[in-house]
């Protein structure tokens, strides 16, 4: 059954892709992001991820498309935006894409598959491997271990199932947070409202 | 045989009620399961809105010195929803000439998936939950929020300048209000140590002073910004901007009809239910009676099947108390001006959510410092713990650290030991707070 999601998933989100670039309306290339990205963050409830799934929906699906279409809707002059594309453009991203994909290929092929899950099979027994059932190990549980390692407090398990203390994520976790907290104040910087101060010049522009 | 209800959640005592029935393979039973778990939440998504769309009739009739409906099914019209909905499948279904067609077509179904597939994550009472997940509240959010795209491409894509408008406000209330309501749901995330709606409900049980709403003077003020930016985010009076009906026609809606219509509307009184039932089980009380002797009486009765039922009673009616008081707000005071939205929100609602965020942080603190305690009064004063309800048949005793996670302030420092336990093996199923099975204590 997992495989049949998985295959549900899998075709959404590669055909909401394939959607984004076919289609040449930049708000319905907005709406296949939407389905595409949607379908990600299916495949990782689907791994257990569910924290990760969640943020998936929040921040790409819920934030970044969110701000897309704003931007689009701000900034379109006619009607409906079309977009298109130069020969040129075409080759630059066919060239690019191709590049990408064939070094996918090479990482995907080069790996014994065979060998890698006889091996995992043999050491985690044939119960890991198998889908986990509702509310099982492994399920719903990503988030205090994600929350730990941010806070620096990390624990592996070994091959041989003995936990052992490793150092957490906290030096770069409060670096990202400072990182954005600077993004923010700059951005709220940049699009203030420029008010003209009594006795210089007026701008030149529309602000006012 | 009965519903084995001491299961995690509804799916798998439906699976394993099912199994003992029927000898199929697991993954149909599971799949069956799931299968009616869905129809029974969507009938928890429906009924509700059908409620509170005849109920936001009568009040704003009865705020207004009218009568509201009174033929349809009986004195009180309560069947009116009924008759809405008869008439508004029976309408033509209309796009414009000027919309985006297919976009057109597929945004309102857009609204309802988000706001039905928020209450996958809710838990109506104790364990019945479709999914129970450790960020059942972050997930939550983030679901809810999608109900924005909706809204936004159904306003981009009718091809009227009334729609694009009414949307846009929508995306940019929506945009500022979520940093409120993150903030402010984030205050009991703080106080229990965990986003696991379950487990945020059962640290509310005894008595009612056990609420997060009366944890601490920053609690309290927080349900309140909590309720405030809700209204905003389900666009209810007095932020209903995006179908302000006085200046843009009627919003994002404009060019809609019919079922596409009547689907905005039915997303829109089942998010009103959503946050109300989220700030019920985030400062509320959950699905608890809020009175010690009821709730320790019934959770040992029967498996724990009688308080489990009161508890769904009483988490719906909580939350039905909410909704109403949402309706009574919109009737009662006039729309803000899109600028005043977003005021409110910038300059008061941030704010005053950052600081209420780091009170709620400082008064343990404060309260250890001073007093030697994280709490103003004594931990043994607390009030009666209900213990929760049974699941297994083999309690396990309590550690003294697990007594009251309720009084350990912060949640990191709680929560530091949890990785240790997941990788010893031995996990608890994520909706079951096993370790927090709390004794019964002296009452205050």
């Amino acid at each position: 059954m997992s495989v049949l999601v998985f295959a549900i998933f899998a075709a959404a989100a590669c055909g909401g892709a394939l959607a984004v670039v076919l289609s040449q309306n930049v708000v319905r290339m907005a709406f296949w992001l939407i389905i595409s990205l949607s379908s990600v963050a299916g495949l990782f409830f689907l791994l257990n991820a569910d924290f990760v799934g969640a943020t998936q929906l929040l921040i790409y699906v819920g934030g970044t498309v969110v701000l897309l279409i704003f931007g689009v809707m701000l900034t379109a002059q006619g009607p409906y935006v079309n977009l298109k594309t130069n020969p040129a453009e075409v080759v630059l991203s066919l060239a690019v894409g191709g590049a990408v994909f064939a070094m996918l290929f090479a990482a995907f092929s080069g790996v014994n598959w065979e060998s890698n899950s006889e091996r995992l099979s043999a050491e985690f027994g044939s119960a890991s491997v198998q889908t986990p059932g509702y509310n099982q190990q492994g399920e719903g549980s990503t988030v205090r271990r994600i929350g730990g390692a941010l806070s620096g407090l990390r624990t592996e398990s070994l091959r041989d199932g003995r936990p052992v203390e490793r150092p957490g994520y906290l030096l770069p976790f409060e670096i990202v947070s400072v990182h954005l907290l600077v993004v923010l104040v700059g951005a709220s910087y940049l699009a203030r409202a420029k008010r003209r101060v009594p006795g210089t010049e007026p701008p030149k522009g529309p602000t006012a | 045989m009965m519903l084995p209800l001491a299961a995690t959640t509804i799916v798998e005592s439906l699976a394993s009620w099912l199994a003992s029935w029927v000898s199929s393979s697991p993954d149909a039973v599971r799949f069956v399961a799931a299968a009616l778990h869905i129809a029974l939440l969507a009938v928890f998504f429906g009924l509700p809105a059908f409620a509170f769309i005849w109920a936001e009739r009568k009040v704003s009739a009865r705020i207004q010195d009218r009568l509201g409906p009174t033929h349809c099914g009986g004195r009180f019209g309560w069947l009116q929803s009924l008759a809405d909905g008869i008439k508004l499948i029976q309408k033509e279904d209309l796009a414009p000439a000027a919309a985006d067609q297919m976009l057109f077509r597929l945004s309102p179904y857009l609204v309802v998936i988000a706001s039905f597939a928020s209450f996958l994550f809710m838990p109506f009472s104790d364990g019945w939950v479709a999914v129970a997940l450790d960020c059942g509240l972050f997930i939550g959010l983030a679901v809810l929020s999608l109900e924005v795209l909706g809204v936004v491409l159904a306003g981009y894509s009718s091809g009227s300048k009334w729609s694009l408008f009414g949307g846009m406000r929508e995306t940019a209330q929506m945009v500022s209000y979520e940093i409120p309501l993150g903030l402010t749901a984030v205050v009991p995330v703080l106080i229990c140590g965990t986003m696991n709606l379950n487990e945020i409900c059962h640290m509310q049980s005894g008595w009612f002073t056990n609420w997060l709403i009366f944890h601490s003077p920053f609690t309290f003020a927080a349900f309140f910004v909590f309720f405030v930016v809700t209204l905003a985010s389900n666009k209810r009076a007095p932020f209903d901007l995006a179908e302000a009906e006085s200046e843009l026609v009627g919003g994002f809606h404009t060019e809609y009809s019919g079922m596409r219509w009547s689907f905005f509307f039915l997303a829109e009184y089942a998010s009103m239910f959503f946050v109300s039932g989220l700030g019920v089980l985030l400062f509320l009380g959950g699905w608890w009676t809020g009175i010690a002797p009821i709730d320790s009486a019934l959770s040992g009765v029967l498996g724990g099947y009688p308080g489990r039922v009161l508890g769904l009673l009483v988490f719906f009616s909580k939350s039905s108390l909410l909704v109403v008081v949402q309706i009574w707000i919109r009737w009662t005071l006039p729309r803000l001006r899109i600028d005043q939205v977003m005021e409110t929100c910038l300059k008061y609602l941030v704010p005053i959510s950052c600081f209420l965020f780091i009170g709620s942080v400082m008064y343990p603190l404060v309260w250890l410092t001073v007093l030697g305690r994280p709490t103003l009064w004594p931990v043994s004063s607390i009030g009666t713990r209900v213990p929760v309800l049974p699941r297994v048949a083999t309690p396990i005793a309590p550690t003294p650290e697990h007594l009251h996670p309720h009084e350990h302030g912060d949640g990191p420092g709680q929560h530091s030991h949890e990785p240790a336990d997941h990788s010893s093996g031995e996990r608890v199923p994520a909706s079951v707070p096993l370790d927090r099975k709390v004794t019964l204590r002296g009452e205050r």
